[in-house]
């Protein structure tokens, strides 16, 4: 309708929305270096002087996995899975602090970043989806030097080499989407209500407890309906996906499908959720 | 026409109250409670139109200033514009690329570099990594921090940090520039460099909008102006009469300009200004002044506590905000030393212009109190504006008007040479 002079100019258009917005992938992938940006400031800052740097993405995981091994594994006496030999319980542990810290990290971190950019959100346009997606990306990078320590684990326990480490992949991408899909609804509930953030700590804490980390899964019972409420945690399915992957634990089978539809539901649901609260985001932070 | 750049029509943006003030955001319990709470309730809806009824066209390569008083929503304008935020009402569209200079230094992170920071920078200000490599070297010359490059941010002092932020937004390449108030920090040489890029982005062709408060800049920089006045569009006129028009506003112009205790900053205690005036030479309040008569700018003040080294004193200033002369009452070396520090009470300081001095026309009173290197206690740029009326001045017998904010009874003398 609109004669455009000059055609390589894109029209914007101003008017109040209201209602469901459209995802606008083309948006995003227009401001992809932006979310390469922010991960990359996140990373640089938080090891900015620190003697030892990167280094803590590292030892964070090892200090964790000492703690569990002598208080889980030693004092309580929990047992890894049946078949699995009790002095493995070091790696059993970490195969799941792995997956399990790089939820949290990007579940803490994504649930506070909008607030955290408010100078960024009240100035600025750029897709408002790219701060929560490049919180997560910093917690991606941490958890890539964490896949050292698990490197030199499989070593020094001669975990053999299996074509079914490659489920390690997906299983790594289920965790991250789950951290992503419950971050986008309290980053963006945390814009408007603050109590969200006070809450986050907790959440993460009883998240962890709720998952399969310093026990076992053989500990629920194995049928009935505990065994499905307990699989309504994706974290439970990706933990036991690692340990299977790794240690030939119980596979998580049927288990793992009722994690892949939680996190879609929730992804799909926070993603439009997100988008549609994302107009009021200048105004409110 | 279809050259436009931007086009609105019947903006308008709303705001409650309770995301306005101190009380930014609500608690859950307060919305749970606010269910069932009806007055909780009403409170919260309390609502401000923050911008109503604004229509404007630009056109492509225009460069329009804006201008409006602190709060009359030109930042809020510029937000909708650059679309950080979505009007409530009313419909605009744009054509080309937005960058915004809503704030210089917006994403910059005190830990990071001055290489790392124009990278980030660049990036949120929607430069892609290419245009931000070929332009380094540029960004670096311009804000001048060459040796420091690589030091975090943090260390910098601001100048190097302003001429840093500026460098990164100046060199952004979009079809439409949004630039908000970049010139109200920085030292007159920053200023000026500052000026010097934006006229020359303006030649480039590109469309700019200019908000700010330096009118002087605005006249150099703009033909034409917008004048917001509460949230409203008063006025769109060369910049010349824009500038006259919004000055003229807000001004006492009954020759007196006085404060009421809900006025002044609790900052200037134990300073307490009372009023300031302009007096004809018998010594009458007055808004016009003969330029050739003296005339008395007083400042009437209380102090609530002894103050050492106080010096209270005027701006003079065109309209346009350009000064033409400060003085203090203790200027005069043996009366600073006679007042070394002033008891409480209240006082009158009282200075005389002298006759055939200024030229005709209105100009600005400011006041100022402080103690050198101490403290400022008080400080209203825009206090007071009179008229100087000119008859019977030099050179009136021609009737056109004469350049400059000065007019001089000279001593001439015509000699014949030959």
């Amino acid at each position: 309708m609109t004669t455009v002079k000059n055609p390589s100019y894109p029209i914007t258009y101003l008017r109040p929305a209201s209602g469901w917005m459209p995802l606008d992938l083309a948006a995003l992938w227009e401001y992809r270096e932006l979310i390469y940006f922010l991960t990359w400031r996140d990373i640089r800052v938080r090891y900015k002087q620190a003697l030892l740097g990167v280094g803590w993405a590292i030892l964070q995981p090892v200090f964790h996995m000492v703690l569990f091994t002598v208080i889980f594994g030693r004092l309580a006496g929990l047992k890894p899975d049946a078949g699995i030999p009790e002095q493995l319980y070091p790696i059993f542990s970490f195969a799941a602090l792995l997956p399990m810290q790089l939820f949290q990290q990007a579940l803490q971190r994504s649930s506070i970043s909008l607030v955290q950019n408010a100078n960024l959100l009240t100035k600025i346009y750029f897709p408002r989806l790219i701060i929560p997606l490049s919180a997560v990306g910093a917690a991606l990078v941490d958890f890539f030097f964490a896949m050292l320590v698990l490197g030199g684990l499989m070593v020094a326990y001669q975990v053999p080499v299996t074509p079914r480490l490659l489920w390690l992949i997906p299983l790594t991408l289920l965790a991250v989407l789950a951290a992503l899909a419950i971050g986008l609804w309290l980053s963006a509930l945390n814009v408007q209500y603050r109590d969200v953030q006070h809450m986050i700590p907790f959440l993460i804490q009883a998240w962890m407890y709720a998952s399969p980390v310093a026990y076992s899964i053989d500990v629920i019972p194995q049928s009935g309906i505990w065994r499905w409420v307990y699989a309504l945690n994706p974290m439970a399915g990706v933990i036991q996906g690692y340990r299977w992957a790794l240690l030939d634990a119980t596979p998580p089978a049927g288990f793992l499908w009722v994690s892949v539809a939680v996190v879609a539901v929730l992804l799909i649901s926070g993603l439009y959720y997100f988008r549609a609260m994302e107009r009021t985001f200048a105004d409110m932070v | 026409m279809s050259d436009w750049a931007i086009r609105v029509e019947r903006l308008g943006k709303q705001y409650r109250i309770g995301t306005l003030n101190s009380q930014r955001y609500q608690t859950l319990r307060d919305a749970i409670t606010g269910v069932f709470d009806r007055s909780a309730r009403s409170a919260v809806s309390g609502r401000i139109w923050a911008l109503k009824d604004v229509s404007f066209e630009v056109r492509q390569g225009q460069v329009l200033g804006i201008i409006g008083r602190n709060g009359a929503g030109k930042s809020t304008l510029l937000k909708i514009l650059s679309r950080v935020t979505q009007p409530t009402e009313g419909f605009g569209e744009i054509r080309g690329r937005v960058g915004s200079l809503l704030e210089v230094g917006t994403g910059f992170h005190p830990e990071l570099t001055g290489r790392e920071n124009i990278y980030l920078n660049g990036a949120i200000l929607g430069m892609k990594r290419r245009e931000i490599e070929r332009k380094f070297d540029e960004i670096v010359e311009f804000a001048e921090v060459g040796a420091f490059i690589d030091t975090p941010v943090k260390r910098y002092s601001s100048g190097m940090y302003l001429r840093l932020a500026f460098a990164v937004a100046a060199h952004l390449e979009p079809e439409i520039l949004v630039v908000d108030e970049v010139l109200a920090v920085g030292d007159a040489e920053f200023q000026r460099k500052c000026l010097g890029k934006m006229s020359d982005v303006a030649q480039e062709g590109r469309t700019v909008l200019f908000v700010s408060h330096n009118m002087s800049a605005i006249l150099r920089l703009t033909q034409e102006a917008l004048v917001i006045e509460k949230g409203r569009l008063k006025l769109r006129a060369p910049t010349a009469e824009a500038v006259d028009y919004y000055l003229s506003q807000g001004y006492s112009q009954e020759g007196q300009r006085t404060w009421d205790a809900d006025e002044i900053p609790p900052e200037a205690a134990p300073f307490r200004p009372r009023a300031v005036r302009v007096l004809s030479a018998e010594g009458r309040v007055t808004d016009t002044v003969r330029s050739t008569e003296p005339f008395h700018i007083e400042v009437e003040y209380a102090l609530d506590a002894p103050i050492t080294g106080l010096r209270v004193g005027i701006y003079l200033m065109s309209m346009r905000g350009e000064y033409i002369f400060t003085s203090f009452d203790t200027d005069d070396p043996q009366r600073f030393e006679r007042y070394p520090v002033r008891q409480p009470g209240v006082y009158v300081s009282r200075c005389t212009v002298p006759a055939d001095w200024l030229n005709e026309g209105r100009y600005a009173v400011g006041i100022n109190a402080s103690s050198f290197r101490v403290r400022r206690y008080f400080q209203d740029d825009q206090a007071l504006s009179f008229m100087v009326d000119a008859t019977g001045a030099p050179g009136t017998q021609w009737t056109e008007a004469r350049l400059g904010p000065l007019r001089p009874r000279l001593d001439w003398k015509i000699e014949v040479k030959a």
